[in-house]
């Protein structure tokens, strides 16, 4: 057993992701409080260089295969419980992305280890973690303790700064043998969004529309107000699984990050996933008939009126 | 194609959340309960496939007392059985759930079994892919575009990352998906066929272990500082109207 802090890094093309800046960076500060190393633990094909890029880690353990070129989730959950049987860390953190949702289930099941999901803080005390988790879609926090004091948390993007992660230097790398995989799974294209549409992660003011909005038609009163506003619209995912707008313009984390001067949330209830997505606009202006959304708690301004009565009357004052 | 899908009832979060006495948990007494939206999704699926490829859709869910409504509209949607598994009094955690659809997996032929992607009252992480370890069956999941193979071997599904990057994956048969979004919006059952049903639908019953556990133990639950950051603009639609135009004027966010 260690009182290793154990960081699975997610990386495409080359360059890891702000996830891994954001977990290596606390996983950092906590190994300093339980007496461990913060570790990196990579998958991939040819990724000793990425070491470069995880300074803030103490060692970078890899997994590397060309059968692992591409995301391949039963392969990275067998090499992941492999290493978790072999370090036995006091944490192991995995983004909750989509691949590290799977993955860090699987990887529960098959250690015993148990899994706190939705991970929003992370300290240790008393030599142990406690993990705080944001979940009903972002409505309540729960603070949990593993019963033996070890654990796996999956960990929501944005939590901590990447900043704290973003350490200079390159840690040892040590190759972990490939376990036998789990060949049921496989890899066979990966699919990039089609370019085309408006680039929602260019527009610098963005009328954001949720599942509050109702109606389809109601969308052309919140296009007359993006063109008042000379911004876009963007939206989050129910709108898009509706077919209302193009999977280019989501918000979120299974769409694309944005960081516009101006974030107008119009009848978005704020879930984690969503927030992912746009928590770093500049001023955010949220506007949900719920007063306890959790969308509030990120926005810089808020009101509680129908969506459907402000539109109209804030296109008025802008056009007249 | 045999497929089972397994479908939860959650909080309505249109309504307030309230947290106990012991203050570890919510106040579930007066607490409305809606179907799990992706479970939805996922049913529709299985409806989807079953009439491409035949075969029939089982539906099930634990027996906490109030699954008789979920399966009732499953079986009003097309699914062909329901079966109500173990005996709870409550939903319990992800890991004690994915012990007891293990259990009565094993008595029902599953050559796809189909999930929501997850629940929003997990704590303890998401159901499908603990099934699959405890069946050792393979396991994706944020899944769409499910497309089932020559013969019913294997399944090509799509698995969605960020920035709306998406992986195609092969999976043999049988396996557990997690499903993120059906092909069509899911389909609507009347609530007259709904109730009809509740009266005069035969629903199966497995016995299941109730036990086992997440391994977490709840220090604390409580309501987020939602609001916290947001300066509250108050009055009626025209007076927010007039402090947004003010407040984006002030900014420099207005054209001309
Ligand atoms: C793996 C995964 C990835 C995901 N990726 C994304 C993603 O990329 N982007 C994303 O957005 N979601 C994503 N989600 C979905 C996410 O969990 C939420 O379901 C989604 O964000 C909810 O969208 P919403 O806020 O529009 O709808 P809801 O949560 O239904 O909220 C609607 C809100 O509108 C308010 N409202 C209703 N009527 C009015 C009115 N007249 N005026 C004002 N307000 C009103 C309500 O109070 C409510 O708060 C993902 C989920 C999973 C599992
Ligand atoms: N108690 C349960 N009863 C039935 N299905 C469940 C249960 N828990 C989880 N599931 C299924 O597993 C999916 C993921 O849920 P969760 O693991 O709770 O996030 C749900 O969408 C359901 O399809």
């Amino acid at each position: 057993m260690s009182n290793d802090i154990l960081v699975l890094v997610e990386h495409r093309d080359g360059v890891v992701a702000e996830s891994a800046h954001e977990l290596l960076g606390r996983a950092r500060q906590l190994a300093g409080s339980s007496g461990g190393e913060a570790v990196a633990v990579v998958f991939g094909s040819g990724i000793d260089a990425l070491a470069g890029q995880l300074g803030a880690a103490s060692r970078v353990l890899t997994v590397d295969d060309p059968s692992l070129a591409q995301p391949t989730p039963a392969a990275y959950q067998a090499a992941l419980v492999a290493i978790l049987r072999e370090r036995q860390p006091l944490l192991a953190l995995v983004p909750n992305s989509g691949i590290g949702m799977d993955v860090a289930a699987g990887a529960s099941a098959a250690t015993g280890l148990p899994l706190a999901a939705y991970a929003t803080a992370v300290e240790v005390d008393g030599g142990a973690p406690r993990v705080t988790c944001r979940i009903y879609g972002g409505k309540i926090d729960a603070t949990v303790r593993f019963r033996d004091g070890r654990g796996i948390a999956t960990v929501v993007t944005g939590a901590f700064p990447a900043a704290a992660g973003q350490v200079a230097g390159s840690p040892p790398v040590e190759r972990v043998a490939l376990p036998a995989a789990d060949s049921r799974v496989r890899f066979v294209a990966l699919h990039r969004p089609e370019a085309g549409d408006v680039d929602i992660t260019r527009e610098a003011i963005l009328v954001s529309v949720g599942r509050g909005i109702g109606e389809q038609e109601n969308l052309e009163i919140v296009g007359e107000l993006a063109g008042a506003l000379g911004g876009a619209v963007s939206s989050s995912r129910p709108i898009v699984d509706s077919g209302w707008l193009p999977r280019t313009r989501q918000v979120g984390k299974s769409g694309l990050r944005v960081k516009p001067k101006l974030y107008l949330a119009l009848g978005i209830s704020g879930a984690p996933e969503h927030l992912e997505g746009m928590r770093d606009a500049e001023l955010i202006v949220a506007v949900n008939t719920d007063p306890r959304a959790p969308i509030f708690g990120v926005a810089h301004y808020g009101a509680t009126v129908d969506l459907l009565d402000l539109v109209p009357a804030l296109t008025r004052r802008l056009a007249g | 194609m045999e497929l089972a899908v397994l479908l939860k009832q959650v909080p309505d979060l249109a309504e307030e959340l309230e947290i106990d006495a012991s203050g570890t948990d919510l106040e579930r007494e007066w607490m409305t309960l809606v179907t799990n939206e992706f479970d939805d999704y996922a049913l529709e699926e299985a409806l989807q496939l079953r009439d491409e490829a035949g075969g029939s859709v089982t539906c099930l869910a634990l027996d906490t007392g109030s699954a008789d409504e979920l399966l009732a509209t499953c079986l009003a949607k097309g699914a062909d059985r329901a079966i109500k598994v173990g005996s709870f009094e409550r939903q319990p955690d992800s890991h004690t759930a994915a012990r007891a659809f293990a259990t009565a997996l094993g008595r029902v032929p599953h050559d796809l079994v189909l999930t929501g992607v997850q629940a929003i009252d997990d704590l303890d992480g998401q159901v499908g892919p603990l099934v699959a370890a405890e069946l050792d069956l393979p396991h994706v999941s944020v899944v769409t575009h499910i497309a089932i193979g020559p013969g019913g071997r294997a399944a090509t599904v799509n698995q969605e990352y960020a920035g709306g990057v998406v992986a195609e994956l092969e999976v043999d048969l049988p396996a557990v998906l997690g499903v993120q979004t059906s092909r069509v919006t899911p389909r609507y059952a009347p609530v007259s066929r709904v109730r009809q049903l509740m009266k005069t639908a035969e629903m199966g019953h497995v016995e299941a272990p109730t036990d086992g556990g997440s391994g977490l133990v709840v220090e604390a639950m409580a309501l987020p500082q939602t609001g916290a950051g947001a300066e509250m603009l108050g009055g009626g639609a025209d007076a927010v109207a007039d402090r947004l135009v003010a407040i984006l004027r002030e900014r420099g966010l207005l054209k001309a």
